[in-house]
């Protein structure tokens, strides 16, 4: 039973889980609701992203553009064309999934830096499309977006939110765990040590890197549509250049190739600037300076380095 | 013990008890004011940004240093909010729920304000916005009110202005920013009331480096009577540029976006013959001495200029007005208490800002008339009033 | 040729050349070490901003601009030497994002020792537009033309013709090998990040009298630069060059003739129509992956 617990997927969990009811101890305001809302939002795009650059090896410097698509097609299905919000938010997902294939395609036959260059190119144009075309998305200020409603009554509270993206997450992270020991999985990872050599023993790896590109970007749509109802608002700045990156650095830093990694990456990464702005006009210095030193001295990212940590205890 | 001693004894406690109980009647009045801003110090709009926050810091101190304001101190809880919507609105529930403000000053672009103007109407909080765009008071909200003088005016003053000179027929030009589309779109709603027609309508990105392609388009159209250029931070500052080195002669008028001394640093020269609507802030040494405005714009400029070493810009103007407009409702309604000093806010009359004139009543929270914006030109790299 | 296509044309080559220079410094770092150096842009940031600072301080602009260089060429050398050389053995993904954390890191340090408003800096030989056939060119245009076609020719020298240059060279065909000549890997690393701060400082210095130079400017220039430097081809030089001129063409020539609003999504799609085709870029050696 103890040693069911130390694998990630019981004993991670759980520990998750356990968090995740416990935290509202200490958020005692619905601003710290708000920001444990924006992490789990934030984590859900991580994992996904995790998937994708860690586990099957790939790059997306774009994935902002999904998060924002899924942001604006459901609200613009939601604004403009009178849908019910739980009707928008599936429709956009899927809307983004197919785009994601349709694009994953002909991009996933690239490598490396050009595969990075092809995303932020793909970001960049997402980013100014939703900017320009102001008479379906409002333009770069952005425009509101209607709340949740189940049942009639709208999910307006940032509580009732943190209750609904806990569950959510929670899930996320079951499913990716439960996917990685899966023979999708092993066929993703093997692609990550050698393509060639996947290739050799019949895994299909075009097949496979569109599979995790899509995964990667439905979980990215869905963690934005629900951005867009929970704030009621959007804005194309959520597509950026700068906000992939950092959707990227939460991965990294929270260590690549660990599901919990992105979780603590996102958490880290989201409520470190909330902590910083007692700092004032050193905020960014200390942001960037915080940034190096955990990756020069955790190169791996945070958990897979504290991981580490006490498993060289633990041994003789 | 002798009847006088008991006396004494008795007096003494009294006089303990009543000091005890004055200090601690004193030590309630101690907790300050607290009054939220949530600016664009960095980002894109750090244009804007900078001189609110710091005009709000100076102001501070100074309303501290005459006593503060129904005998407690202000304090200040500023964030950076970056230009960036979703930060605005983290920050915005911060200084509800966490900072437990009175009131709210900031939003220095349209779009923060408006991100957060749900927040505001739901924590039923004062807020005055210091942003630029028609729409923020354009329905009436309950709680929020704004002090710079808005888009559309501009559009009128500056179309007022091209009717002076006979000219009927004008070129757009304008970025890809929100404030620059919101302005464009005004412009475009109220040219026709003054008889212009705008016969050409270019853009370019905010962040551009060169806008030779879009103006060497409108050189060629030979309709273009006078350009105006809706925009503001580096980019109008380029388009002035380009305007003289591809030898355009036309007329070229700027927005309010441009008041500050950084826009005629940057476009040099070529900002000679620009005209813009802008504060009186600007040409405060050419007013008359009897313009009514003329004493709070130079004591503004002479306090900021002095302390900060470094020029006006009317953005700081805006945050001015924001400060004292709230202290002074805190003052007319003798509390802090957020619905009275809201009400109190509705019926200033008759406050004389650096932005203008403010009148505000419950079906204008703007406050400011057309007359608040002046006509100015640049002439010798300096501000000229246009007479 | 019409006088309108020829304006187009003379923005397109003085932005390209920028970017030219740009990527120009992706190219050597990366072919140094792997690595991808997100804080180039902020090398072009330091370059224009130190200048102004030097001007102010009263020197006169070409010593303003040597200054300005030899100061960003240091701010390389401790990025190289303090955050590359103590993570080399981490994952390539790592160090780029240690490049992204300095570049934070650069540019908080900029609101700090400088300001955030925008600067310009005198054009070099000043304002007077030249005209050619119907178009204007700026005269600080023909210096960034001029100087960059100088500065490449150096480089071509220096990569060609001198020790030190071959020696960078022949790490970046093969790493092992290199070192097995003795050729120190390390002091490779630290001169890719010097010459490429300089190259970047370089190109702020030349640039900032059109376009003014603030704290922010090194993010767009650093992404176009990355852009341009993948467009031609990762590491190889010429291709850095070619794919700098050609992103500022195709955005001068979208904006004057499809539209100034998609300008830059117009210019992407062309860049990545050409990866499609090319997965290398355009003159970008075709990788081998062994197994």
């Amino acid at each position: 039973m103890l040693a069911r617990l130390r694998t990630p997927r019981t004993g991670g969990l759980l520990a998750l889980a356990l968090v995740v009811a416990l935290l509202p101890l200490g958020l005692v305001n619905n601003y710290l609701y708000d920001v444990a809302v924006l992490v789990g939002l934030n984590a859900i795009v991580c994992i996904g992203l995790n998937l994708l650059i860690g586990y099957a090896g790939q790059i997306s410097l774009g994935h902002a553009g999904f998060f924002a698509l899924g942001g604006y097609g459901s609200a613009i299905l939601a604004a403009r064309y009178g849908w019910p919000p739980l009707a928008a938010l599936p429709a956009a997902v899927a809307g983004v999934a197919l785009l994601a294939w349709l694009i994953g395609r002909p991009i996933l036959r690239l490598r490396g830096h050009y595969l990075a260059m092809a995303t932020l190119g793909m970001g960049v144009i997402i980013s100014i499309v939703l900017t320009t075309e102001d008479r379906f998305t409002g333009g770069p200020d952005g425009m509101s977006v209607p709340p949740l409603a189940l049942f009639g009554h709208a999910l307006g509270g940032e509580r009732g939110w943190y209750w609904l993206v806990s569950v959510l997450l929670v899930g996320c992270v079951w499913f990716a765990l439960n996917l990685i020991e899966s023979p999708r999985g092993r066929a993703l990872r093997a692609l990550h040590g050698s393509e060639i050599a996947a290739e050799m023993i019949g895994i299909d790896s075009a097949r496979h890197k569109v599979a995790a590109f899509v995964l990667s970007a439905v979980l990215a749509a869905a963690a934005g549509g629900l951005t867009a109802h929970y704030s009621g608002f959007i804005t194309p700045g959520q597509g950026s250049f700068l906000r992939s990156i950092e959707l990227v650095t939460m991965v990294v830093f929270g260590g690549m190739a660990s599901v919990f990694g992105a979780v603590v990456g996102a958490a880290v990464l989201t409520t470190l600037p909330q902590l910083l702005t007692v700092l004032k006009d050193y905020e960014m210095v200390v942001f960037g300076a915080v940034m190096m030193f955990t990756m020069i001295f955790m190169p791996r990212g945070i958990v897979p380095s504290v991981a580490a940590l006490f498993r060289r205890k633990a041994a003789p | 013990m002798g009847i006088k001693h008991r006396f004494t004894a008795v007096g003494r406690s009294f006089c303990l008890a009543a000091a005890g109980l004055a200090l601690s009647f004193a030590a309630h009045a101690q907790p300050p004011i607290k009054i939220g801003a949530f600016l664009s110090v960095t980002g894109p709009a750090a244009f804007l940004g900078d001189p609110e926050q710091k005009t709000l810091e100076l102001y501070v101190d100074k309303i501290n240093a005459a006593g503060g304001v129904l005998g407690r101190k202000l304090e200040l809880v500023s964030y950076d909010s970056a230009g960036s919507s979703e930060k605005a609105r983290t920050f915005v529930k911060r200084l509800i729920d966490e900072d437990k403000v009175d009131a709210i000053v900031g939003g220095s672009t349209t779009g923060e304000t408006m991100a957060v103007i749900p927040l505001i109407e739901q924590a039923q909080i004062p807020f005055i916005s210091l942003a630029g765009a028609v729409d923020i008071v354009e329905p009436v909200k309950k709680w929020v009110f704004k002090t710079p003088a808005t888009d559309r005016m501009a559009c009128e003053k500056i179309f007022a202005d091209m009717r002076t000179r006979d000219i009927s027929r004008v070129g757009l030009i304008s970025g890809s920013g929100g404030f620059d589309k919101s302005m464009r779109a005004q412009c475009m709603k109220v040219a026709p009331r003054y008889g212009i027609a705008i016969v050409a309508d270019e853009t370019y990105g905010d962040k551009d480096t060169d806008m030779t392609a879009q103006l060497t388009k409108m050189r060629q159209n030979t309709q273009i009577q006078a350009v105006l250029n809706c925009g503001f931070g580096q980019a109008p500052a380029i388009v002035t540029k380009n305007f003289r080195q591809i030898g355009m002669t036309v007329p070229l008028y700027q927005s309010h976006g441009v008041a500050s001394k950084v826009y005629i640093q940057l476009a040099g020269a070529a900002a000679n013959g620009v005209r813009l609507p802008a504060a009186a802030l600007l040409v405060a040494d050419e007013l008359p001495a009897s313009d009514p405005q003329k004493k709070v714009v130079e004591d503004y400029k002479q306090a900021f200029e002095s302390h900060y070493k470094q020029d006006v810009a009317t953005f700081g103007g805006h945050a001015y007005d924001g400060l004292m407009l709230i202290t002074l409702a805190m003052k007319n309604a003798g509390s802090t208490d957020k619905a009275k000093v809201r009400d109190a806010l509705e019926h200033i009359h008759g406050f004389m800002g650096i932005d203008g004139e403010f009148n505000f009543s419950p079906t204008d929270h703007m406050g400011l008339s057309l007359a608040a914006f002046r006509m100015l030109e640049i002439k010798n790299g300096d501000w000229t009033l246009v007479k | 040729m019409s006088a309108q296509l020829l304006q187009f044309l003379f923005a397109g080559l003085t932005a390209g050349a920028i970017y030219a220079l740009v990527a120009l410094g992706f190219s050597i770092i990366y072919n140094a070490s792997q690595v991808i150096n997100f804080a180039q842009g902020e090398f072009v940031m330091i370059g224009g901003m130190a200048t102004v600072s030097f001007l102010h301080l009263g020197l006169p602009l070409p010593l303003a601009a040597l200054a300005a260089v030899a100061a960003t060429t240091l701010v390389g050398l401790a990025l190289a030497k303090l955050a590359i050389e103590p993570a080399r053995n981490a994952s390539v993904v790592t160090l780029i994002i240690i490049t992204i954390g300095a570049s934070i890191l650069l540019r908080g340090l900029a609101t700090l020792v400088w300001d955030k408003n925008l600067h310009p800096l005198p054009a070099f030989s000043g304002d007077k537009p030249i005209a050619l056939d119907g178009a204007t060119l700026l005269p600080q245009s023909l210096w960034v033309l001029g100087v960059s076609l100088a500065i490449l020719g150096a480089l071509w020298w220096f990569f060609n013709r001198t020790l030190y240059g071959k020696a960078m060279l022949a790490t970046s065909h093969n790493r092992l090998a290199a070192q097995l000549v003795g050729i120190s890997v390390r002091h490779v690393l630290l001169a890719s990040f010097g010459l490429s701060a300089a190259l970047g400082a370089l190109a702020g210095i030349l640039v900032a009298p059109i376009t003014f130079t603030s704290w922010d400017v090194g993010v767009m220039l650093g992404l176009k630069g990355f852009a341009a430097a993948i467009l031609g081809g990762l590491g190889s030089g010429p291709g850095a060059v070619l794919g700098g001129l050609m992103l500022g063409l195709a955005e001068a020539l979208a904006a004057g003739y499809v539209s100034s609003a998609y300008k830059d999504a117009i210019a992407f799609v062309i860049i990545l129509a050409v990866l499609m085709l090319m997965p290398s870029g355009l003159l970008g050696r075709r990788a081998a992956e062994r197994v």
